[in-house]
Parts: structure tokens; C-alpha cells; sequence
């Protein structure tokens, strides 16, 4: 249902932009390369077996094309790896926390009262320390693990779901239609989810967007600082951070790379999300 | 035994400022395939009557007293989860705008079979979607395959209603409430509108409240009317007793208001001042500001009088 209601209008004029496409062409380009990077590499970086240690930090040359790591790891293959550490990090944190704050929002305005005062108080808490601070705090006392900095990503973000949604059904639920579904019986969960919920996706998704790019930086923080994902599985904060420790002995390739990289994978959703905030708000249209 | 019986029904506000008794005390029954008119003009507690009857009355707001027999159950002692088998179901209410009253991103058929479905756990989709179907042609919606995948944006506003019907009717209710239901058409779509609820409400057996301020179209549909002002009812009977014999002065203003097309009048009559804010009401009769016949008796809320089968609130008639 939602889908048809894209295809027909909404899709067409995404494709209105040019920034926009470019944006989608990177970041679905990045997709691929990150879904399956065995097919796209040429070592296995955190196979043993394959790294060895005469190849330690070599310039891009024909072989080893973007450099080589201290253990003679190949930078481009340890960078496709790593970005699908990321991807993967910065969208289940955003699934997880649009399926939380969302779900929360919608009840917090639906019902208001104390079971709103209780949620948006926690939201106001959380919101007055810088989300670093929380997920630092979280990552110091459970320790490292792609699960772990989902959860903490989370616990970060949720709160920006649950407002928005908290806001938006405070306007829809006055609305006449709201009534009259009560006036034909259904029940407020029915009408939170059934008829509310599809009324409210548009800011919900275009706020989704954008906080893919932050859930991917604040990963990407947390791992540089060594709070992140293990050694075992880095993403690209841990190899930049990686690169770093040997950035000023002139090694400079070991971390630039996967920081570029980095750049141009929230460039790009960034790209997206604006295209995605000017087409689902009525009052940017030109 | 009537249909629905409402006694001595009072719906109270209670804001910051006061308590707001917008329906205070009024009684009335409808018996099956009775058609009662509710007139009065905004403001009056005509909606919050048929808001009470289904009990969709949010805080601050709160029946304070009285019953509504349905079908000899009171529905103001029902929990919750007894009422939403009922709304939709027994009890159906007609809202006043159409534009609204329809969710703007689904479509009309899903969300026609959504109150079929509701209801009725053993009903498959496919049965749902027939029936759907059959009840937008009745209501003589063009093209009723079509417009189950259509949005609601998609129609007009006398096609919106007509779906707004079809929806109330779909699961066959025994009393259907419309809440102003042609206020937001214009006038040739009205009377079309009208003369199918009437013509449904007769074929399916149903009963209907109709709320309006228009005493023009109750004249024309209702058996009976109820003429509300500041929260109570103050004259109650049949449709011939009311409109052609009213006896409540205000009854008479509001039937004088009409426009008459045979007579020259240079200014239509108007009722002179405004009705009191339902905060701050009078000592004695309501009315009694606006009426020329009032005098020191009126400082007296009037008591009931029964003439004939009519229920009539005044000093005056005697």
C-alpha cells in the first residue's frame, strides 16, 4: 500500500534531482560492494593465512592498489570489509531504533498523560548529554561487540523517533478520521497502527535517512576512540583509527583511504535524505 | 419497547474554568425505523448527544448521570471493550465532514473492509470486498469497483459522503447517528444525500438521529423532533405537532426564520440576542433574554408539560 502510494508520485520526482541520483547511484554501488565484498576482493583481510608480513606497508602500487597495513594487509580489501561493518551497524541501529522510538512516540502522543509525561521525560534526560557521552558511557561498562554498539546506537536515537512521531500524532489524532474510526468500533491499538501510523511515515522516513549517515559516524567515533567493534571485525572507524597510530611515519595511505571512503558513504545518504526531506514536505516545493 | 431510551442524559466539561454542562438532562426515545430530528443551533449539546450515546466522550467531559437504554442494556455502565463491539456494529454515527472523516492515505476500499472485518473474525477478505462493492452501488456511488482503490483525495465531496454512508451502513447497525451530515455539501447534493438515508434507513430497518441546526431538512425526513437550546431539549413531539403547531416560543423563532419563497418579505425574522454561554446561564429559563413573552415567572426553570404526545418547556403554554 505504502509502496504504490511511491511509485506513483514520490519515486518519480526523487528522481527530479541530480544530486539526488548521483547520491543513490554511490550509495546502492556501495551496497553491492559491501553485500558481497569477497567477490570484489583479493585477500581475505582477517584471514591469517593469506597476510604476510613482507608485504607491510606498501604504497598503492599495481598490486596491492590502495597500500598495505602493517601486517601486510591490503587497505582495499580491509576497506570493503570494514564498510560492510558499517553499513551493517548503521542500519540495524536505525531499524531497531525507528521500530522503538517510533512505537513509543505513537503511544506517548496517542495516549498522553502519564504514560507520555514518563517517556518524554526520559527523552528530555537523554537529549540534555551529548549522545557521545551516552554511548561512551554504555561501551565502557559492557565492552566491545557489533551487537553491543548497536544496542548503544540505539539507545542514542531513539529519541529522535519517538518526538517526531510524538508530534505528529498529536496533530492527526484531532483529526476527524482518528473519530470516526472510534465511532466504527476499533480499538486504539487498531488506530494507532491501522490508522494513525500510515498518516505519520513522512517525517518518520525522512528523519530515518539522515540518521543513518549520524548512526555511521557515531560507530565510526566510537570505534576510532577503541570503544567500537572488536579487532576482530573493524569496521572503517577502527581502520582509520588503525591507520592513524602510524599516520605521522609517513604510512598516510593506511588511514586516508578508509576516511574518504567514510566521506563518500555519508555524502551520499546525506544526498539522499535531503532529496527525500524537499519531496515529502509539501511546503519546499517549488 | 422503544429502540433507544435516553433519560435525564447529562454530559458535563469539566474545564479550567467551570463546569461546562453541555447536555443537561434531556430524555427521548426512538422506537425501530424511527427517524428523529435533534435541531438547535451551535452549540446547543446536539453532538455531544450523539457523541454520549456512543460514549465517545473524552476528558475532560463525562456523563455525570442518566441512562441510555440500547436494546434494554444501559450503555452508560458498559466498559470499553463492550462499546467497541457496539459502535460500528449496533450503533453507527455519520460525521459531519467528509472531507476529514476519511483516512487520507488508504484506500477507500481498504478502509470500508477494515469495519467489515472488524467485526466479523469469520468473514474472508474476497466476501468482504463483495460486499463492499454491492453497498457503495447502493448509495449510488458511480463505478463502485473502480473506486474501492481510490483515495479518498481522488473523489468529491458528495462521493466522500455517499462512502461515509456506505461505511456506517456496512454491517447493518440498528440505529445510525448523522452528526450534520450535509453540512459541508451544497444544496443540490443535499437533498440527494438526504433522501438516501432516508430511503436506506427505511430499507434496512434502521433507525436514525439526525443532528442538524437546519429545520428545513428535519421537516422534510424526521417523525419526530427534538428542539435542543443551551444543553436541554425544549420541546419534544411529533414532526406535524412541532412544525406545523410549535408552541415553544423559540420553537416558533426557529420555524419563522425559514425563508418563505410566496412571501415579500424585505428582512428574514431573526431571533434577537444570542444564546447564553452554557458557563454562565441564567437564572430561571434560558431563554428567557431572547423571548418577548418572558416575564417574573420565567426567573423559574419551566416545569415539563405534556400536551398531547407532545413535551413542551414554557410558562407561556397553557
Amino acid at each position: 500500500m505504502i509502496m504504490k502510494w511511491f511509485k506513483n508520485e514520490l519515486l518519480v520526482e526523487f528522481f527530479e534531482d541530480k544530486m539526488a541520483v548521483i547520491g543513490l547511484v554511490i550509495f546502492a554501488l556501495l551496497g553491492i560492494l559491501a553485500l558481497a565484498p569477497s567477490i570484489f576482493t583479493y585477500q581475505n583481510p582477517y584471514d591469517l593465512t593469506q597476510l604476510f608480513l613482507e608485504n607491510s606497508f606498501q604504497a598503492p602500487n599495481p598490486n596491492f592498489i590502495l597500500g598495505t597495513d602493517e601486517q601486510g594487509r591490503d587497505i582495499y580489501s580491509a576497506m570493503l570489509y570494514g564498510l560492510r561493518i558499517s553499513l551493517y551497524v548503521g542500519l540495524a541501529s536505525t531499524i531497531l531504533s525507528v521500530i522503538i522510538g517510533y512505537t513509543l512516540g505513537l503511544i506517548s502522543g496517542y495516549y498522553g498523560g502519564w504514560v507520555d509525561t514518563i517517556i518524554m521525560r526520559i527523552a528530555d534526560i537523554q537529549l540534555s548529554f551529548p549522545a557521545i557521552l551516552i554511548a561512551l558511557i554504555i561501551m565502557a561498562l559492557w565492552g566491545e561487540g557489533v551487537g553491543k554498539i548497536i544496542i548503544a546506537i540505539t539507545v542514542v536515537n531513539w529519541v529522535y523517533y519517538a518526538r517526531t512521531a510524538r508530534g505528529v500524532v498529536l496533530s492527526e489524532k484531532e483529526k476527524d478520521y482518528a473519530q470516526s474510526a472510534r465511532a466504527l468500533g476499533m480499538s486504539n491499538f487498531g488506530i494507532i497502527f491501522g490508522e494513525i501510523l500510515p498518516n505519520t511515515t513522512a517525517p518518520i522516513i525522512v528523519i530515518a535517512t539522515v540518521r543513518i549517515a549520524n548512526a555511521i559516524i557515531l560507530e565510526a567515533t566510537l570505534s576510532f576512540l577503541g570503544l567500537g567493534v572488536p579487532i576482530t571485525e573493524p569496521s572503517l572507524g577502527s581502520l582509520i583509527a588503525n591507520g592513524y597510530q602510524v599516520l605521522f611515519s609517513g604510512y598516510w595511505w593506511a588511514s586516508v583511504f578508509p576516511g574518504v571512503l567514510l566521506m563518500v558513504l555519508i555524502i551520499s545518504i546525506n544526498l539522499i535524505g535531503d532529496r527525500m526531506r524537499d519531496i515529502m514536505n509539501p511546503r519546499l516545493k517549488r | 419497547m422503544a429502540l433507544l431510551e435516553v433519560n435525564n442524559l447529562k454530559t458535563h466539561f469539566f474545564t479550567r474554568s467551570g463546569v461546562v454542562k453541555s447536555v443537561d438532562g434531556i430524555s427521548f426515545a426512538i422506537e425501530k425505523g424511527e427517524i428523529l430530528g435533534i435541531v438547535g443551533e451551535s452549540g446547543a449539546g446536539k453532538s455531544i448527544t450523539g457523541f454520549s450515546i456512543l460514549k465517545l466522550i473524552d476528558e475532560p467531559g463525562k456523563i455525570v448521570e442518566g441512562e441510555i437504554l440500547f436494546d434494554g442494556v444501559d450503555l452508560v455502565q458498559q466498559d470499553e471493550k463492550h462499546m467497541q463491539r457496539i459502535r460500528g456494529n449496533k450503533i453507527s454515527m455519520i460525521f459531519q465532514d467528509p472531507q476529514t472523516s476519511l483516512n487520507p492515505v488508504i484506500t477507500i476500499g481498504e478502509q470500508m473492509m477494515e469495519a467489515i472485518l472488524y467485526h466479523h473474525e469469520n468473514v474472508s477478505r474476497k466476501e468482504a470486498f463483495a460486499s463492499c462493492v454491492e453497498i457503495l452501488k447502493l448509495v449510488g456511488l458511480p463505478a463502485a469497483h473502480e473506486r474501492m482503490k481510490s483515495y479518498p483525495h481522488q473523489l468529491s465531496g458528495g462521493m466522500k459522503q455517499r462512502v461515509v454512508i456506505a461505511m456506517a451502513l456496512l454491517n447493518n447497525p440498528k440505529l445510525l447517528i448523522a452528526d450534520e451530515p450535509t453540512t459541508a455539501l451544497d444544496v443540490t447534493i443535499q437533498a440527494q444525500i438526504l433522501y438516501l438515508m432516508k430511503k436506506l434507513s427505511r430499507d434496512f430497518g434502521s433507525s436514525l438521529i439526525l443532528i442538524t441546526h437546519d429545520i428545513a431538512v428535519v421537516s422534510q425526513l424526521c417523525d419526530k423532533i427534538a428542539v435542543m437550546y443551551a444543553g436541554r431539549i425544549v420541546e419534544y413531539g411529533s414532526k406535524e405537532e412541532i412544525i406545523f403547531d410549535p408552541k415553544h416560543p423559540y420553537t416558533k423563532g426557529l420555524i419563522e426564520c425559514l425563508p418563505k419563497l410566496n412571501d415579500d418579505k424585505e428582512r428574514l425574522y431573526q431571533i434577537p440576542g444570542i444564546m447564553p454561554t452554557l458557563l454562565n446561564l441564567p437564572q430561571g429559563c434560558y431563554f428567557k433574554d431572547r423571548c418577548e413573552l418572558a416575564d417574573s415567572e420565567c426567573d423559574v426553570y419551566p416545569e415539563e408539560q405534556q400536551l398531547g404526545e407532545r413535551r413542551v418547556f414554557c410558562h407561556k403554554v397553557k
